[in-house]
């Protein structure tokens, strides 16, 4: 089977992010850019399941600002097979993205569609469950751990207090947590084969598909600085306060 | 081959994930328990860092010298030992096979080399012969279709590991002209390792003896033509003390960064000691060292990867950086403190480390040697 991953472009893990000045976004100028975490997740998965011969191909998606072609190099760097750079400007929505990548998964035909289960930029989390509902696919969200036979794919889920086990029948669709596998590092001769890997160029309009915003941001603020805390004499003391700050009986 | 800039960004960037995520938690137990782990060397080469300085068609990577410099850069904001592992496949001990081996020899061993399957070591150093590198003694005797080495090398950097061996020996008279370089496999006859040198730094990174009693060398391993041995060993060491400046650069800049990070954080007398003058001073001085250092090393580079010999500046290059980096090493301890001679602070360690690269690869006096001597001949 065909997987199809999505990548995006996200102010690196490592970078504190800058509020700009007018409260508008994040500042993006000049600071470091790499792969949303969760996809690389996705890519390391989804190059496992080739390795192991369950998949044929994997294919990348990015949709966002021309740069995001750096990001779809390091997942052709990692092992994908071949990249689609669907390029626009600005934000676009989880909805949005999620329609493109239907758009793509009509024309693919991919077994398994596996996404990271949210970007470090916006914590959306909604794209995957979005695509699922477009689809029509079964869905498996938070995987720690993903088992294909066949068109049966277990997902093990991660959730509230434990784990849950869900059968999906492919095509279907993943979204990675951060316990399913340990991403590689692309190895240097490699990084140097993806310059010569195929990388379509499209556009929204390639797929006829509306990107225009449904939201409106209408701020973005850093969050607040934690004030100093006050030393208590002892326990009484303690619970004195505690209760007058209501949150003890 | 010059790389394009997108791919090389992502080839550098993969390799400061690397130093970061995987080499700088380990500084420590490295530095205590004089060795890498295995499971370490096999990701690097995974990477193919083993490859580095191998050309293309014999899979490496074929890097220009600026494009390897960058690169030593980056391995430098780690302890040095751990490019040690792979350095001498990138350096001393393949670049007498990449620059004067036949094909038949480069297609037998360099394949190999790129991967990591065999670790290459240099073999210049003997017991008499240091410095005055020319008047290597030990022999080496035609006997039909073999040589046969008799002798000692001393200090010689991953000799333990290595399956492969550059080795300089006595074929003719007295004096360079006197020298044959020999590939000799380890597995041969009559070819000892003896036990790692305590060290005073560079713990992970280990030195033996190599003996040779009447070890059968294959003629067809002669490296260069009878008698071209000192030639070879000087052309590989032209390269090799770029790279070693560049790792000079690397450290010193780790250095300045882990200074700079302590001064801020620190306060004496009311405030970080980062504002107090005669602390900038040294922060000053070791920034507009490391500066010139990285300045000039990329310098000579290019004009290496131009085609220029560059004898004279990579002595020079490897003078100044190498002497930089120590005294880089000595203000970070100083700024550190007491701290700064404590271990768990890793700094003495470094300060241990660094002191290395003022002797290997030809001394300071040597390297002033050199530089003075062509400067003379040119006239200035
Ligand atoms: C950790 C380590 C790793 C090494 N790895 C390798 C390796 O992989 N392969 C290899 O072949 N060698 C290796 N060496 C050897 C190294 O290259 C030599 O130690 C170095 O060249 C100096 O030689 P020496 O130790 O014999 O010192 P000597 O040559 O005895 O020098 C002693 C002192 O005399 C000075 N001196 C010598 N001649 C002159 C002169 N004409 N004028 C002024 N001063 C002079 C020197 O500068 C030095 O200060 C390694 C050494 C070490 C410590
Ligand atoms: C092996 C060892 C043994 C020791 N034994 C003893 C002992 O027996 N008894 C004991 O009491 N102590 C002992 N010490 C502590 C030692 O005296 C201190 O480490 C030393 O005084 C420096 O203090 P510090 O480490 O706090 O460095 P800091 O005072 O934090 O200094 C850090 C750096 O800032 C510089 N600095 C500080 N203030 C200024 C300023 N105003 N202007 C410019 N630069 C400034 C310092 O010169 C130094 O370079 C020992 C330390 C060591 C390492």
């Amino acid at each position: 089977m065909k997987i199809l991953v999505p990548v995006k472009r996200v102010l690196d893990y490592n970078v504190k992010p800058r509020v700009k000045a007018d409260g508008t976004g994040v500042d993006l100028a000049n600071v470091k850019m790499s792969m949303n975490p969760f996809d690389e997740i996705a890519v390391e998965e989804a190059i496992r399941l080739k390795e192991k011969g369950v998949a044929t191909e994997v294919i990348v998606v990015s949709i966002g600002e021309p740069k995001s072609q750096d990001t779809l190099r390091t997942a052709l760097a990692m092992g994908a097979d071949r990249a689609i750079l669907i390029t626009a400007e600005g934000e676009v929505e989880p909805l949005g993205v999620a329609k493109l990548l239907k758009a793509v998964a009509d024309e693919e035909q991919p077994g398994l569609v596996i996404l990271g289960k949210q970007a470090i930029d916006d914590d959306s989390n909604q794209t995957g469950q979005m695509l699922a509902a477009l689809t029509g696919w079964g869905q498996g969200t938070f995987a720690s751990k993903v088992e294909v036979a066949g068109d049966t794919v277990i997902v093990t889920r991660e959730v509230d207090g434990g784990s849950e086990t869900v059968s999906l029948k492919a095509p279907a669709i993943v979204t990675t947590d951060l316990r399913l596998n340990e991403p590689r590092y692309a190895s240097l001769p490699n990084i140097m084969k993806a310059k010569s890997k195929p990388l379509a160029n499209k556009t929204p309009a390639d797929y006829g598909v509306d990107v225009a915003k449904r939201l409106t941001t209408l701020k973005v603020s850093e969050p607040p600085v934690r004030s100093a805390g006050i030393k208590v004499a002892d326990v009484d003391e303690l619970v004195a306060k505690l209760k007058a700050l209501g949150v003890a009986a | 081959m010059a790389l394009d800039p997108e791919t090389f960004d992502a080839l550098i960037e993969t390799i400061r994930r690397f130093v970061t995520e995987r080499l700088r938690p380990l500084e420590a137990q490295v530095g205590e328990e004089d060795e890498l782990p295995a499971a370490l060397i096999e990701e690097m080469r995974q990477l193919g860092l083993f490859g580095l300085s191998i050309p293309e068609d014999y899979g490496g990577l074929g890097l220009s010298m600026v494009e390897e410099l960058k690169i030593a850069f980056e391995f430098g904001r780690t302890s040095p030992a751990m490019r040690s592992a792979f350095g001498t496949n990138v350096g001393i001990g393949s670049q007498g096979l990449v620059m004067s081996g036949t094909p038949e020899q480069k297609e037998k061993w360099l394949p190999r080399i790129a991967t990591g399957e065999i670790i290459t070591s240099f073999a210049l150093t003997e017991p008499d012969v240091g410095s005055d590198s020319a008047a290597v003694k030990l022999r080496a005797v035609r006997d039909g279709n073999v040589w046969k080495l008799s002798g000692t090398k001393r200090y010689i950097t991953n000799a333990d590991k290595a399956s492969l061996f550059t080795v300089m020996a006595r074929t003719g008279g007295a004096g360079a002209h006197g020298v044959s370089a020999f590939l000799v496999p380890a597995d041969l006859p009559g070819l000892t390792i003896g036990i790692p040198e305590r060290k005073m730094g560079q713990q992970g990174a280990h030195v033996c003896d190599v003996n040779f009693d009447d070890v059968p060398v294959p003629a067809e391993n002669m490296l260069g033509a009878e008698g071209d041995g000192f030639k070879v060993a000087m052309r590989v060491l032209d390269r090799g003390r770029l790279h070693i400046s560049g790792v000079c650069v690397g450290v010193a800049e780790r250095l300045i960064a882990d200074s700079v990070a302590y001064a801020v954080e620190r306060k004496q007398f009311g405030k970080p000691i980062a504002e107090h003058q005669l602390i900038q001073a040294m922060i000053a001085d070791s920034k507009t060292e490391a500066l010139a250092a990285r300045a000039f090393v990329l310098d000579v580079a290019a004009k290496k990867d131009a085609g220029e010999n560059t004898t004279m500046e990579a002595a020079a290059v490897k003078l100044f950086a190498s002497e930089m980096v120590g005294r880089v090493a000595d203000r970070a301890v100083q700024i550190f403190g007491g701290a700064g001679y404590i271990a768990d602070y890793g700094i003495e360690r470094f300060y241990r480390d660094v002191r290395l690269f003022r002797i290997y690869e030809g001394t300071t006096q040597i390297q002033q040697l050199v530089v003075a001597r062509e400067t003379i001949r040119r006239g200035g």
